[in-house]
């Protein structure tokens, strides 16, 4: 009897089935010692990502996935030092200002493109100045918004046409040496450069810039071999890279996963060496998953509560009570608990590693104390109608440290919280931009540069283009306009410091904690994974076992 | 016959422009602004947030933005998704995949479905017909995203048998894990679909004719029995093979399969309208040329169906 027989084995490998995973995860897959074994310098790794949503084109990236792969394309004039947030120069020799308005870039000379092609001074301007170009419909064209000139290329009136191909700001002197014109002093304006969008182009870019976007040339320490749209991004060592960031590893496979459990499970049996992010339902077990090749690394990202000054409810409302609710919010509980430790606790509005980075500059205003919280929302005259809303968007899993932030208010406080969910990142965006938002809402920041400038003056402006609050603070504003306008960076930092803490007087933003990956790698990988600043692994660095 | 394969053609045209219509409205009336979206946490820069509206034709009345979209799918050309790629390249991509998922969830449905349902409906009322009822419900009761975490755990990472997701989709064996959890619960309706008629037509007149005359037992319930009862089941499989394919989402983010289910997710979700309505349409077409082929494949097996 055929159909018995496959009936029967059906049926008990759904109760095989069953029984592993109930009594499932006893297997420990330990790989071994980290730095067991040596090392191959020509093997290659896999890692996770999705599709890109544009073509690859330096300022055509808004989402890290893009990114990830232009970085190892691509390599721009400086980066920084992760942790110290230290200059370091890649294809730049030198760059310079005694007035933080004008610059001079020096280029490492003999540098080439994959191509062959050097790279000079012009490459460098000629791709500013497309980017820029509104025509060109990069979506990071505005990155080049300081430069002198930036309106003729980009020009703000609607339906306006660009007046000019370049930018009178920037001016080539010889092949290795280039100026920069900014419309007004920027004392941070190198930190900028270390973006991928400052990246240079070659020649055959322009000629078809479509094209160069599916098979792109650049100047980095890999070069582009394949790319199998929705499947995977395939990249190469180039022997001919001559920066600091040399790649010590043959090659990277770029694979695109949909789900994060997809990945993480390919993670576990070997066939990806590094995963985004551990998924969200295996948070308590992937440190035993994966002993020592799980890994915790804080990057330069915030989460707070932004409250929407412009509404009815928080027009009038005494800084007291938004410094009571913050006060009401237990950090250390809910990030330890609801966040099973994927959050660090925020107690200031910079992010840690960021330059100027103040330990505690929020004070007593993020530290938990219900009692005070308390006295302080009864002294401000409470919520108007003792009920707040926080907007979140429910397509990332924000419900439920939304929902724990709102037990913590309601429970420390006794004002009424709940949460207000959008169906998605759009419609969430489209009620803060037509400011509909009713009391409070979601709001992150990742760092761009990092400068503490670019965490404050970006963010609390009070003409800001990230001020979506409503949000203005004399005080503010005056210090960050002064921090704007001196030579050097270190003063300019100094003075965030200073405008960081007129802050507290009228609070923009509840901070509630500041980001970290949760990641793990294979077996096939030697040593940790060392990460950068925004979160992003230095793929370059990583190293693979030999086999 | 001609004729009437002729009227159900003719019928496609207002199904297939009422649906369009539908859909690109549906699109359009998501909440939020696609184009801002793409700037992420960042805020938008308004100029480029302008200058792509205008690309995409964004900034044109809808009446007018669904005429263009019309015409250009009647010259063969589908549009362009947000980065820019032909929408006729990415259908190109993930299509072949999802029929090659849906194939195998097919192929293991109807061979399992049927033989199981057969089996259970000539012994009906005794131990083996218990069991594949036990079985069915249980398959029908469990969410298919459940057996296939369970699946993936267990064959995948587990006991190692397979790799835990799908690597290359052209690798049939590969994608007989997916095929199998897709299947799952349309192999169950089969099964039972199969059974209740097969139990109910043995005991039809005919039947009992057949045995009078002699036939050998094989000949009367392979080609008497089965022919006759399979009428239910091909409605159903008909149907079906539409579904497999719009419904994979679950089954193909699961086992990252990079198929249709997982663009019409990426496209909902920007709010890509020519991404959406394309796949969509071609959703559609598949489900009505197959309603159309289940119709005829009546008349092959019941002869006194006549179309005119």
């Amino acid at each position: 009897m055929r159909g018995a027989r496959s009936a029967k084995w059906v049926t008990c490998a759904i109760v095989v089935a069953l029984a592993a995973t109930a009594c499932g995860g006893d297997k420990s897959d330990s790989g071994g010692g980290l730095t067991d074994g040596k090392v191959d310098p020509n093997g290659t790794i896999t890692v996770q990502t999705n599709e890109p949503q544009n073509p690859l084109q330096p300022a055509n990236a808004k989402e890290s996935q893009g990114h990830r792969v232009l970085n190892t394309l691509f390599s721009t004039l400086v980066t920084y030092e992760s942790g110290t947030a230290k200059i370091v120069n890649v294809n730049a020799e030198s760059v310079t200002s005694t007035d933080a308005q004008h610059w001079t870039v020096k280029l490492k000379p003999g540098w080439k493109f994959h191509n062959g092609e050097t790279v000079t001074a012009q490459s460098y301007v000629d791709s500013w100045n497309w980017s820029a170009n509104t025509k060109n419909n990069q979506i990071n064209s505005n990155w080049f918004s300081d430069i002198e000139g930036f309106d003729d290329v980009h020009p703000a009136e609607k339906g306006a046409e660009p007046k000019s191909d370049t930018m009178s700001g920037l001016k080539v002197v010889n092949d290795n040496e280039f100026t920069i014109s900014l419309k007004t002093k920027v004392p941070y304006f190198n930190y900028k450069l270390g973006y991928i969008v400052w990246a240079p182009l070659p020649k055959a870019f322009f000629k078809d810039p479509k094209g160069f976007g599916e098979k792109p040339v650049g100047n980095g320490p890999y070069q582009f071999d394949s790319w199998a749209h929705n499947d995977k991004i395939v990249v190469k060592k180039w022997d001919g890279y001559t920066g600091p960031n040399k790649a010590k590893n043959g090659g990277i496979t770029f694979k695109n996963y949909t789900t994060a459990d997809a990945a993480y499970n390919d993670l576990r049996s070997d066939n990806l060496d590094w995963v985004e992010q551990i998924p969200d339902t295996s948070l308590t077990s992937y440190k035993q998953d994966l002993g020592d090749r799980a890994a915790t690394v804080e990057y330069s990202a915030i989460q707070d509560v932004a409250v929407a000054y412009y509404s009815d409810q928080w027009k009038s409302i005494d800084n007291k009570v938004v410094q009571g609710l913050s006060m009401a919010v237990d950090r250390e509980t809910i990030t330890k608990n609801t966040l099973h430790g994927t959050r660090i606790p925020a107690n200031s509005f910079v992010a840690k590693g960021v330059l100027g980075y103040q330990a505690n500059s929020c004070g007593e205003a993020c530290t938990f104390n219900p009692e005070k919280a308390k006295q302080l929302i009864k002294e401000g005259g409470g919520v108007p109608g003792n009920k707040i809303f926080i907007q979140y968007n429910a397509d990332l899993n924000h419900k439920p440290w939304v929902d724990a932030v709102c037990n913590s208010i309601r429970t420390n406080t006794g004002v009424d919280c709940v949460g207000d969910s959008k169906p998605n990142f759009k419609a969430d965006l489209d009620t803060r931009e037509k400011k509909q938002v009713k009391s409070l809402y979601r709001s992150g920041w990742n760092l761009d540069y990092p400068v503490n400038a670019n965490f404050l003056r970006d963010l609390y402006g009070s003409k800001a283009d990230g001020n979506q609050g409503g949000y203005e603070n004399k005080e503010f504003d005056e210090l960050a306009a002064k921090a704007d306008n001196v030579n050097s960076l270190d003063e300019s930092v100094k003075l965030y410091q200073e405008a960081e803490k007129a802050l507290t007087k009228k609070l923009p933003v509840i901070p509630l904690w500041y980001y970290a990956v949760n990641s793990g790698q294979s077996t096939k990988v030697y040593d940790k994974i060392k990460y950068g600043q925004d979160g992003e692994p230095l793929f370059w660095a990583i190293q693979v076992k030999q086999k | 016959m001609g004729r009437y394969v002729a009227r159900r053609l003719l019928q496609m045209i207002p199904v297939f422009i009422g649906t369009t219509l539908l859909i690109f409205l549906m699109v359009h009336w998501l909440p939020g602004d696609p184009i801002k979206a793409l700037w992420g946490d960042k805020v938008p820069d308004p100029a480029q947030v302008e200058a792509l509206r205008h690309k995409y034709g964004f900034d044109l009345p809808l009446w007018h933005q669904y005429w263009n979209y019309m015409t250009d799918l009647f010259q063969g050309n589908f549009g362009e998704t947000f980065g820019g790629r032909q929408v006729s390249d990415v259908m190109g991509e993930a299509f072949p995949v999802t029929i090659r998922l849906a194939v195998v969830a097919f192929v293991i449905e109807v061979v399992l479905g049927i033989t199981l349902g057969v089996f259970a409906g000539l012994k009906a009322g005794k131990a083996l017909d218990t069991a594949v009822l036990v079985f069915t419900l249980l398959v029908i009761s469990v969410p298919v995203f459940v057996l296939g975490y369970i699946f993936q755990t267990v064959f995948g990472v587990q006991l190692g048998w397979v790799t835990p997701n799908v690597r290359n989709s052209e690798d049939i064996t590969e994608l007989i894990l997916p095929g199998a959890v897709l299947g799952s619960l349309s192999l169950a309706y089969v099964a039972r679909l199969t059974r209740t008629t097969i139990s109910e037509n043995l005991r039809s007149d005919y039947m009992r004719t057949a045995l009078a005359k002699g036939l050998p037992r094989r000949r009367i319930v392979g080609v008497h029995l089965l022919r006759n009862s399979l009428i239910p089941v091909v409605t159903f499989l008909g149907t079906d093979i539409g579904a497999l394919m719009g419904g994979a989402i679950v089954t193909e983010g699961i086992f990252n399969v990079q198929g249709v289910g997982q663009q019409l997710y990426r496209a909902v979700n920007q709010g890509e309208g020519t991404t959406t309505v394309g796949i969509v349409t071609v959703l559609v077409l598949v489900f009505l040329f197959t309603s159309l082929i289940v119709d005829l494949l009546y008349a092959v097996l019941d002869p006194r169906i006549r179309y005119a």
